[in-house]
């Protein structure tokens, strides 16, 4: 039973990631590395105060300064086009009117840019933008969610009523229930490159940049939007992005900025943000405070569950996530009501974080029936499954593929679930105190439009090319490894190209879409191009055509590096060089575009996180011993890469569950860790090993391959289990994130 | 971070007339805290003097003392066998300090000069009384969870980072100068200041001090030592509270006994009041609990860091036990 569960014995060797050599090695190159001649570099000076507005600015010193080639402010920046219109220059990302940069002199939140200052060399700016000074008319600012609850209204729009099935009380009257409050501060994405960009305008109407992004469609779509151009006057490049987590999805006002800044000095512009600017200027996962009521008869089938959020956002827009929906389809439950809310605060607007709205509506309901199950004396995973879900509750949907109770059996097989004690504390080591927890990820298996081109040379060398580009899953090993196996050919002799607005349309890197998207893109091109290949195989004169067979077709032929043969009869075979020559081509070139449609089912990927853990009472500390993540993510189409993306998943989890926090000082409305010093993320000592299982089993409707998104699902339910675990070692069950060593304390 | 001339010199005296005749001259060593602070713009020195070059590096014993140079890396210092052999638990709080990286950067000189890092120290946006007097103490009302709970005043709560200097407190350093008016010795618990009405000055160096080196008296402490540092993650973060413990057992009980924390005050902390009452004694852990008792009286928390009360002496007694369990 459990054999067949794991990854197929008999699939060829995982590859390696094709662009890892490049990356260890530092030939990769990333935006702001980029040579470009003649360029200058930018530094933003940020608002000192979080709410008011700009009394004065003086940069005559910083103009002065040697090297200085121009000082940006609202005062004397072009207004840009886009923002004249009141367009909306990152829709959809979010309702509001962006923050429109060197607009005018409001500040709607501390370290907003004021200034763009432009100097010849990066030292000689940084030294000058010292000198920029402003005077602000300060006004009360609002950075505190709990004090500001009473302000929290819902979002704009029909997807943030109220959702309600059966009863919203139901869970009060159950046997047994819990009514808790969970807390989740605000973490930032802080991938190791920050923010960067070079700008470069060719002519008055043509614009290039290298800059960092999550998709080179929508910086094109959003930089045309802002200053009224054409998309296709703009070439956007991204090749490779030093991780993003969700931070590169919209296009800021730092890229804006640069945009103008090099048009201002008709010099291509560098502009790279600093550290503290990443934790202030580029969005966040949003602090949210959640409320969890959970009921459920005495032997344990779930009554009721209500699940309310109330998050913090921007002034000046409107960003929501999908916190609370993940308790409307996790369990079979007949009575859920779930509500969501906003509080407008001076800070940044928040952006997607890496299982955004999900990882932490998984974090209150998963503790939550953590805590219910332990009312009830049950195993965790006991109780998870007598709620399974079998079918969609929410959409009334069967789900296209759900492999969760395998995930359940594989994670405590492997972490030794049968070694946990029910009653908490109960599993002292010496000094410490030993626990076992686990928490469950979903998220959508969605796809969307990609289109590839491929050209077959002469020699087999296949390209592949897609405007789609990799913030670090592999993209370009899962595309490589597709196509490795439908043509039959070696990995080597498969080149791709991405990451650039001149190349064939694809998705933006984002929501766990990109393989189910641009991979199916692959393999549906692949089918095109072995079509064409048979219909020439089929032509007279090829070896294929005989007097009894006119045509061929794929599925009779056997594909490989050195050209095509018959499966029948080996023999007949032909080279790709000379099924080429014969028909008069170069090479074999062929555009797709792939796409998914409408199909009556629900669609999730699903995750299954176990961690083990001690923590030491008298000092607090926690070390993790053992994580174990197991995903549900239909067919693994490029291992190696999987199992890192999970990894990493399960490392940003941990750092979620015991460490991240952006801490705000209210009184100044300004953040104090806003440093890789301060603001901890797990360091290789704080990661135990990792184990990662894959059920492996094909979706039969997400995509060709059968695969479903793995990105988010990494994260998604790992620090609940984190949680879950602490309870179990400790007795004490911590509702607030991050779960710091001052909270476990005993005297 | 602006504009700055930049000098390399190489004997301590052209260090330290660079220094006396140019008031907005800085010395740098190792640079792993002085860049930050300029990059912040918290101090702007408008020439860097750098003394890497000074023939300041060597570790060495002599008949009566041990002297480590200022220019030696702490990296070289936590390897030195001899360190590792005369002096275990100096090589046990350095390497418990910052990252490997860092250590190879920074020096024994540039460790006992980092500034804290109080975050509100930082920021040029906040008050802080430290950076700019009279601007008021952010942390006081502020966050404050690194912050002091010994020694601390109205004017400044803020704690020293170092793990070395810990140990170097604990274990009687001294430190030698050479400045305009010759060389002096400064006993080590003397060389850094509580705050008072003073928080600027972290030490008591007078201006143009260079440190030369850093003595160890000759010590019985080669077994019986332990340093343990509590933080937020396992590596390249600052203490919350460390305790240092060096101890020399004779017959089974507590002949000398050298006590000393980190991250609780302006200062790195000795613990005298609870060397005495231990030393003479049999370890045992009740023994070591009134100790860590002794110990925090007059510890006080403000708000966020209140937890270091009870962290504190939960740390003393854990440190105890594991200096005192290999017999």
């Amino acid at each position: 039973m459990r054999n067949d569960l794991f990854l197929d014995k008999n699939e060829p060797v995982p590859i390696d990631r094709v662009d890892g050599k490049a990356k260890v090695t530092g030939t990769a190159t990333y935006s702001a590395e980029y040579k470009v001649q003649n360029m200058a570099y930018g530094v933003l000076v940020g608002s000192t105060i979080a709410k008011g507005r700009i009394r004065t600015i003086d940069i005559k010193a910083a103009e002065k300064a040697p090297g200085v080639l121009a000082v940006i402010t609202y005062e004397n920046a072009a207004k840009l086009p886009g923002y004249q219109a009141g367009k909306d220059p990152a829709k959809p990302q979010a309702t509001g009117q962006p923050l429109r940069i060197f607009y005018d002199n409001e500040i709607f939140y501390y370290d907003q840019p004021i200034a763009l200052v432009i100097a010849d060399t990066f030292e000689r700016v940084l030294s000058a933008a010292r000198l920029v000074k402003a005077q602000y008319e300060k006004v009360a600012h609002e950075t505190d969610l709990e004090t500001n609850l009473e302000k929290a209204k819902r979002p704009t729009g029909p997807r943030f009523e109220d959702y309600k099935r059966g009863e919203s009380d139901a869970y009060k009257s159950a046997a047994v229930k819990i009514e808790q409050q969970y807390y989740h501060p605000i973490e930032v994405h802080n991938p190791m490159e920050p923010g960067s960009i070079i700008a470069t305008w060719e002519s008055d109407d043509k614009l290039t940049v290298y800059t960092k992004t999550q998709g080179v469609e929508s910086t094109q779509r959003s930089i045309g939007d802002a200053f009224k151009m054409p998309p296709e006057n703009i070439t956007v490049n991204a090749e490779h992005v030093g991780g993003a987590f969700g931070m590169a999805l919209r296009t800021w006002p730092y890229e804006i900025a640069a945009v103008i800044g090099a048009k201002k000095i008709k010099r291509p512009l560098k502009l790279v943000l600093h550290r503290e600017q990443m934790f202030t200027n580029v969005g966040h996962r949003p602090e949210t405070i959640q409320k969890i009521g959970l009921g459920a008869t005495a032997d344990g089938k779930l009554v009721g569950l209500l699940h309310e959020a109330t998050a913090e956002t921007s002034a000046y827009e409107e960003f929501t996530e999908a916190t609370v929906n993940i308790s409307r389809f996790l369990y079979a439950c007949p009575n859920v009501t779930t509500r969501y809310k906003l509080v407008h605060l001076n800070i940044c607007t928040p952006i997607w974080m890496r299982g955004p709205g999900e990882a932490t509506g998984s974090f209150a309901l998963e503790s939550a029936m953590d805590e219910l199950a332990h009312e009830l004396k049950l195993d965790p995973l006991d109780f998870r499954i007598r709620n399974h879900a079998d079918s969609d509750p929410e959409k009334n949907l069967p789900w296209s593929s759900k492999f969760v109770k395998e995930c359940y059996q594989l994670g405590a097989d492997r972490i030794g679930w049968k070694d946990r004690k029910l009653a908490p504390r109960s599993r002292p080591e010496g000094d410490w105190l030993v626990g076992y927890g686990m928490g469950t990820g979903a998220f959508g298996a969605f796809r969307s439009a990609a289109t590839i081109k491929a050209e077959l040379a002469p020699d087999g060398k296949l390209i592949l090319q897609c405007s789609v580009n990799d913030m670090g899953p592999g993209t370009a090993t899962m595309m490589t490894t597709v196509a490795a196996k439908e043509m039959g050919l070696p990995v080597n002799k498969i080149k791709v190209e991405m990451g650039n607005t001149t190349l064939p349309p694809g998705p933006t890197q984002g929501g766990s879409t990109v393989t189910s998207s641009v991979g199916a893109a692959v393999y549906d091109t692949c089918v095109a191009l072995k079509e064409q290949i048979a219909v020439l195989a089929s032509k007279e004169g090829s070896p294929f055509h005989t007097a009894e067979v006119h045509v061929i077709k794929p599925e009779d032929i056997e594909f490989s590096e050195s050209g095509i043969s018959l499966k029948k009869d080996s023999g007949v075979k032909v080279s790709y060089a000379d099924l080429l020559k014969q028909n008069g081509l170069a090479s074999l070139e062929l555009t797709k575009e792939s796409k998914g449609s409408q199909q009556p089912y629900s669609m999730y990927s699903f995750s299954v996180h176990f961690v083990k853990l001690r923590v030491h009472p008298a000092t607090g500390r926690i070390k993790i011993d053992h994580v174990v993540s197991c995903a549900d993510a239909g067919t693994i189409v490029s291992q190696k890469t999987a199992e890192s993306q999970m990894m990493g998943g399960a490392v940003g989890g941990l750092g979620m569950a015991l460490m991240e926090d952006m801490v705000v000082d209210h009184r100044f409305g300004r953040p104090i860790n806003n440093n890789f010093a301060d603001y901890h993320v797990p360091v290789n000592a704080d990661i135990p090993a990792v184990d990662v299982l894959f059920v492996n089993k094909k979706d039969p409707f997400t995509n060709p391959m059968g695969s479903k998104g793995l990105g988010e699902i990494a994260l998604v339910g790992v620090a609940p289990a984190v949680a879950n675990a602490v309870f179990n070692a400790t007795g004490k069950r911590i509702r607030s994130l991050p779960i710091t060593l001052d909270k476990l304390i005993e005297t | 971070m602006i504009n700055f001339d930049y000098l390399r010199v190489t004997t301590p005296k052209a260090a330290v007339d660079a220094i006396v005749t140019n008031r907005n001259a800085q010395w740098i060593a190792g640079g792993t805290n002085l860049i930050d602070l300029m990059k912040k713009g918290v101090v702007e020195p408008q020439k860097l003097v750098d003394i890497t070059n000074l023939p300041l590096k060597e570790i060495k014993k002599t008949s009566n003392k041990f002297s480590i140079g200022a220019m030696a890396l702490n990296s070289d210092v936590a390897d030195n066998e001899l360190v590792q052999k005369e002096y275990p638990l100096l090589s046990l709080a350095l390497k418990a300090g910052a990252s490997q990286q860092l250590r190879n950067m920074a020096t024994v000189g540039g460790n006992m000069m980092q500034r804290t890092r109080c975050p509100y120290f930082y920021n040029i946006d906040m008050p802080c009384n430290k950076r700019q007097p009279g601007s008021g103490c952010g942390a006081l009302k502020g966050f404050n969870r690194m912050h002091a709970i010994f020694g601390a005043s109205d004017k400044c709560i803020a704690v020293h980072p170092s793990d070395m200097c810990v140990a170097l407190v604990t274990l009687d350093a001294t430190v030698v100068v050479t400045g305009p008016k010759g060389e002096r010795r400064i006993p080590f618990q003397d060389f850094h200041r509580l705050p008072g009405e003073l928080p600027q000055k972290d030490n008591t160096l007078e201006r143009g001090e260079l440190i030369t080196a850093v003595e160890l008296p000759d010590q019985p402490f080669k077994k019986n030592v332990h340093y343990l540092k509590i933080r937020d993650r396992s590596s390249y973060a600052f203490a919350l509270v460390s305790v240092a413990v060096a101890i020399d057992m004779q017959n089974g009980k507590m002949n000398q006994v050298r006590l000393g924390m980190g991250g609780v005050a302006h200062k790195p902390w000795r613990l005298k009041e609870a060397e005495n009452f231990l030393t003479g004694k049999a370890p045992s852990e009740p023994v070591f609990r009134e100790a860590a008792k002794l110990a925090m009286r007059g510890a006080k928390g403000y708000g966020h860091n209140n937890f270091k009360l009870k962290l504190g002496p939960n740390t003393i007694v854990e440190a105890l036990i594991k200096a005192t369990a290999t017999s």
